[in-house]
């Protein structure tokens, strides 16, 4: 981005002082990212969520608005900014107007040091592992505000355990991740997604037997993070009408549900960062593709990337309606007694590993792939046998 | 909780979590049970509800005889029939209006009916925009129809017409 600013200044503005067209890319940076990718993607992720809900409980879903359906967020948006913007007598007001800026601040400032091809990226920060961490816990400011703001009990026990939550699988979330960092010897993440290849074998994931454990401690404990399904206890419909957002109404309680979802790709594009490969293609695919020409090998690594993620978006949304929530206290007990000290496994196996063999073991990479592969097509001929089992009624047109 | 216990609960969480994920894809495979009504039905709706389900009201005025026995019997007042005497055509109905807006199904009418014309059909999808198109008139406007003559019940061999068969197209219906 500095380097565009600087471009731009030297180039086409010579007159305006640099700083001035800093703010100008930085401020148009955002524009882009925010309109051109997370809005539409939380927005139709939203439908999607909804689509599969409804196929995976025997439903259809929502197919009325547009074709199929694919204009039900903008509807809905629509139908959200029309609505009363509703303040409750007994609401701390200026916290109870801030809290939604500051969920939407901590999900969309993440999107700052995420990368999405190998040069599209806002800012390939040095710290930019501890950046994502550190600005998505200003989420659970802006859920605790929202909690305290809004002047109500269920809004307040919601905002509690959302803080309790999130502060509670920090740890696993970053102890997870610094296996990849001792792989990696780097927090930035196009450093991470450097030291890694475009087959499975030459991933993070696969580079050792404790990195495995590590990726799902990592997703399960960025799922608690963003609230999702089954570990969605500040929002439990059951216990707490809606969570911290049950005194919203309008555009705030749109921006929160906003972050919510632009969250899944977060997570998804974490995952995919630290043990998938990014946006790695291979290299003769990337000379073949340069020699077309020069942008398209990127258009190649960012679509990489996002069916990566989009398959994570896919299992967490799945795992929401495989998995019931779970108790408070059976939450806790996931983290703390689970989660963490298993993390602490990992993190000394990989240390001790990179002792022993600096270099890698590759029959090991072999081995863990292949195994990966066998328990996929395990996966698959299970889910054969359930529709066997059953003697299903088949329907495999998405578009009923 | 020991050792073995611990890892224990590690293995039963891998592996419901792997069976329920199973699960839920293979319902992602199956046919939803919603019925997209009135959109995409499987079959024509009429075809899918009971053969003697009773919902609108009919009347065969090939077979009324005009006695107003149902109009008697309506508690509601719901049908309205209005008969005329003319010299050489004898008497005729110049209205026989139900208003299905106000019936509210008893099945009343259709009892004391000698013939059987006035009777339910299993059809019931007449959604209208106004109260106005809700009425039924069996008598076309300025229509006149001559009662039904029920042959003398000490003629053996008269030819009693049968009682209306299934209902035919719902188009046949005179409506609004």
């Amino acid at each position: 981005m500095e380097q565009l600013a600087i471009t731009i200044h030297e180039n086409y503005l010579w007159g305006a002082p640099l700083w001035a067209v800093n703010l100008i890319v930085m401020f148009g940076a955002s524009a882009v990212v925010l309109m051109l990718f997370v809005a539409p993607f939380a927005g139709i992720t939203s439908f999607v969520e909804r689509r599969i809900a409804a196929r995976i409980q025997d439903r259809i879903g929502p197919n009325r608005v547009g074709p199929q359906g694919i204009l039900q967020f903008l509807a809905d948006g629509i139908k959200s900014l029309m609505k009363e913007d509703l303040i409750p007598t007994d609401a701390d007001k200026p916290l109870f107007i801030l809290a939604p800026y500051l969920v939407f601040l901590g999900m969309f400032t993440t999107f700052v040091a995420i990368p999405f091809s190998s040069k599209l990226i806002v800012s390939d920060l040095n710290v930019g592992l501890l950046f994502i961490f550190a600005t998505s816990a200003i989420t659970a400011v802006g859920l605790v505000m929202a909690g305290w703001g809004s002047g109500s009990k269920w809004s307040m026990l919601g905002g509690m355990r959302a803080a309790a939550q999130i502060i509670s699988y920090e740890i696993p979330t970053g102890l997870a991740a610094l296996c990849v960092i001792l792989l990696a010897g780097s927090l930035s993440l196009q450093t991470i997604i450097a030291g890694q290849g475009a087959y499975p074998w030459q991933w993070y994931l696969f580079n050792n037997p404790f990195n495995p454990l590590a990726f799902f401690i990592l997703l399960a404990s960025l799922v608690a993070e963003g609230n999702r399904a089954p570990f969605d206890l500040p929002e439990a419909e059951s216990e707490l009408v809606s969570g911290y957002n049950t005194e919203y109404s309008g555009m705030r309680f749109l921006f929160i549900f906003f972050a919510e979802w632009a969250n899944l790709y977060i997570i998804g594009a974490l995952v995919t960062v630290l043990f998938l490969g990014g946006w790695q293609i291979p290299v003769g695919v990337s000379e073949w593709a340069g020699g077309v020409a020069s942008w398209f090998p990127q258009v190649l690594q960012f679509l990489t990337f996002f069916l990566k993620v989009l398959v994570f978006v896919f299992l967490i949304i799945q795992l929401r309606w495989t998995l019931p929530r779970v108790r408070m206290d059976q939450l806790m007990e996931i983290c703390w007694k689970y989660l963490v000290p298993v993390a602490f496994v990992c993190v000394m196996g990989v240390a001790l590993w990179m002792i022993i063999w600096p270099e890698g073991l590759p029959w090991m990479t072999y081995l863990l792939t292949a195994v990966a592969g066998l328990i996929v097509a395990y996966y698959c001929y299970r889910v054969i046998w359930q529709l066997r089992n059953t003697k299903a009624t088949l329907e495999f047109n998405p578009f009923v | 909780m020991s050792v073995s216990n611990y890892f224990e609960n590690i293995k039963d969480a891998a592996t419901s979590v792997f069976e329920g994920f199973t699960i839920t894809m293979s319902h992602l495979f199956r046919k939803p049970v919603t019925i997209q009504y009135p959109d995409k039905t499987p079959m024509p709706v009429t075809d899918m509800i009971p053969e003697r389900s009773r919902s609108w009201l009919r009347v065969e005025m090939d077979i009324c005889t005009a006695c107003l026995n149902c109009e008697k019997a309506c508690p509601i007042d719901c049908i309205k029939i209005d008969t005329e005497k003319e010299e050489g055509v004898g008497r005729y109905m110049t209205h026989f209006d139900i208003d299905m807006a106000k019936c509210m199904y008893c099945g009343l009418c259709t009892e004391p009916c000698p013939t059987g014309s006035i009777h339910f059909i299993p059809e019931f999808e007449r959604a209208t925009y106004s109260l106005d198109q809700m009425i039924e008139r069996f008598v076309p406007e300025g229509g006149k129809v001559i009662p039904y003559k029920p042959p003398k019940k000490d003629k053996p061999e008269a030819e009693a017409p049968a009682a209306p068969e299934a209902p035919e197209s719902p188009a046949e219906t005179p409506q609004n």
